[in-house]
């Protein structure tokens, strides 16, 4: 059974707007982790609050995998850290707001902060932290309630390059400890072609391109030194300008009439 | 610590200088008959007039202390409740806030007399009228801090389906804290300007020894009064600060906004 299955999707936020999507059809299997990518505008966050249930849909389905439906997590765009608490806290605030926070899960919530590299700051506000750590506690905060399946939102588009790069190592890294699937918005093609097994290309007239796995079995950041990688990346950009080419054309076609 | 203490003169310095020149012009004014010292008595006189009078002065700076703690106190209680009765119940806010927002346009001067018929002279009135003005402030404050929860938190928090009560307590009281405390201040000056005009109607403490004084043409025991007030609201907002910054040591977030 595939974990997600999204039949003849349409959004519009009010009547008179295009809706978006225009009757998008996909699947994820579940052994895929899946890259949303598209130019700015085109609904990538959108189709990602749809998944999550933060927006319903205007037309058409999404079925998720009941066995997952329970079992998802969400990183935003932004860290989203509450203020007042402390990171540890911050972790284990899921846990607190579905009664499940226990000395055990406040064992794992340390370890899970060790893991990302933070267990000195576990007492430390957000606001004492750099932008990467916080978007590291966030991804933890996303990882303590164990889920199957995590929805990011370019979490890791306000970056450094280097700080970036770890944070998708560490996030290849729990796929493959925790076998966990996910769904990342990005706009970066490198991004997507290094940490995804299938990409959808959205444009904003709802049609989607759909591009197969990746042929890394081995991933690490010098994979994006080689030749094949840098081919692929090549290849996806060029179709993401025609993309935006056509879009651009469309949307001058359409202020004509 | 060195430095710190020499930060802190360098801090200060300024205003202690200013002051200092300041009592020593108004002192020459006075000392070469410019001004008559039954109009404006000189600073030491003033100091003179308070330690010959010390025992009198602080009885009725203990009184007027007494009242502005009541009436304080209450409107923390009342008005925190209130506006979580207001927040929670939005029908109840449309049908009574028009009211008080009404009832806080009333000058308190003009109250006041209605207050000495149902509660009589003496310090129950003083109570009242300091309540009645310091009400509204921490009321408003903590209705906004409430309302102005930020979405993106709150959006967050409903990730994990939360109760009402875990909303209320985990979210929307910490967010509602600093504006809280704000209010608090604020209304720590108005309790003290409610208590002396209660004072100067139903009698008590340095309102009635200021109208006293004015009464006998002691110029120099209104000041005397006027002082003590003003040292009564400045350890208020001191006091208020302290207490704050020892509750929320180890939140700084909630105590710096």
């Amino acid at each position: 059974m595939p974990s997600i299955e999204v039949q003849q999707l349409e959004k519009s936020f009010s009547s008179n707007a295009q809706a978006l999507f225009a009757g998008l059809s996909f699947t994820v299997d579940s052994d895929e982790c899946l890259c949303l990518l598209g130019p700015s505008g085109c609904g990538k966050t959108t189709l990602l609050r749809l998944l999550m249930g933060l927006e319903k849909p205007s037309r058409g389905t999404i079925k998720m995998d009941p066995a997952l439906d329970a079992e998802m997590s969400y990183v935003f765009q932004e860290p989203r850290l509450v203020p007042w608490r402390t990171c540890l806290e911050n972790v284990l605030l899921p846990l607190e707001l579905t009664a499940q926070n226990n000395p055990a899960a406040r064992h794992r919530a340390i370890e899970l902060l060790q893991n990302i590299g933070l267990s000195d700051r576990l007492e430390h506000f957000p606001d004492q932290l750099s932008g990467g750590m916080q978007m590291r506690v966030a991804l933890a905060r996303a990882l303590i309630t164990q889920p199957k399946m995590i929805l990011l939102d370019e979490p890791f588009a306000a970056l450094d390059e280097r700080t970036r790069f770890h944070m998708q190592d560490l996030l290849l890294e729990f796929k493959a400890r925790l076998q966990l699937q996910y769904v990342f918005v990005t706009h970066s093609i490198s991004e997507a072609v290094y940490i995804s097994d299938r990409i959808l290309l959205l444009d904003n007239r709802g049609a989607a391109r759909d591009i197969r796995s990746l042929p890394f079995s081995e991933r690490n950041q010098s994979v994006k030194l080689t030749p094949a990688f840098n081919a692929i990346v090549s290849e996806y950009s060029s179709l993401f300008s025609e993309m935006e080419d056509s879009m651009k054309k469309a949307d001058a076609g359409q202020s004509k009439l | 610590m060195i430095t710190i203490t020499r930060l802190w003169i360098a801090d200060k310095l300024p205003a202690w200088i200013f002051l200092a020149g300041l009592l020593s012009i108004w002192q020459l004014i006075v000392v070469q008959g410019w001004v008559a010292s039954y109009l404006l008595p000189s600073p030491l006189q003033i100091f003179y007039t308070t330690l010959e009078l010390w025992p009198d002065i602080f009885v009725a700076t203990l009184s007027t202390a007494q009242s502005i703690l009541w009436g304080l106190g209450l409107s923390l209680i009342i008005g925190v409740t209130s506006a979580l009765i207001f927040f929670s119940i939005p029908i109840a806010r449309r049908a009574i806030l028009p009211f008080c927002i009404f009832f806080q346009t009333v000058p308190i001067i003009a109250i006041a007399p209605l207050l000495v018929i149902w509660f009589g002279y003496g310090q129950p009135t003083v109570n009242a009228s300091a309540f009645i003005v310091s009400l509204f402030p921490i009321l408003a404050n903590t209705l906004t801090g409430l309302q102005e929860t930020d979405p993106q938190l709150k959006e967050l928090f409903r990730l994990y389906k939360p109760s009402r009560w875990q909303l209320v307590f985990k979210l929307q009281i910490p967010s509602a804290i600093p504006y809280i405390i704000t209010g608090i201040k604020i209304s720590a000056g108005l309790a003290v300007v409610g208590a002396i005009v209660g004072e100067f109607i139903a009698g008590g403490g340095l309102g009635s020894l200021i109208d006293a004084a004015r009464t006998q043409q002691r110029v120099d025991l209104v000041f005397s009064g006027v002082f003590m007030s003003s040292a009564l609201a400045l350890s208020l907002v001191y006091t208020i600060n302290l207490i704050t910054g020892l509750l929320f040591r180890h939140r700084p977030y909630l105590r710096n906004q």
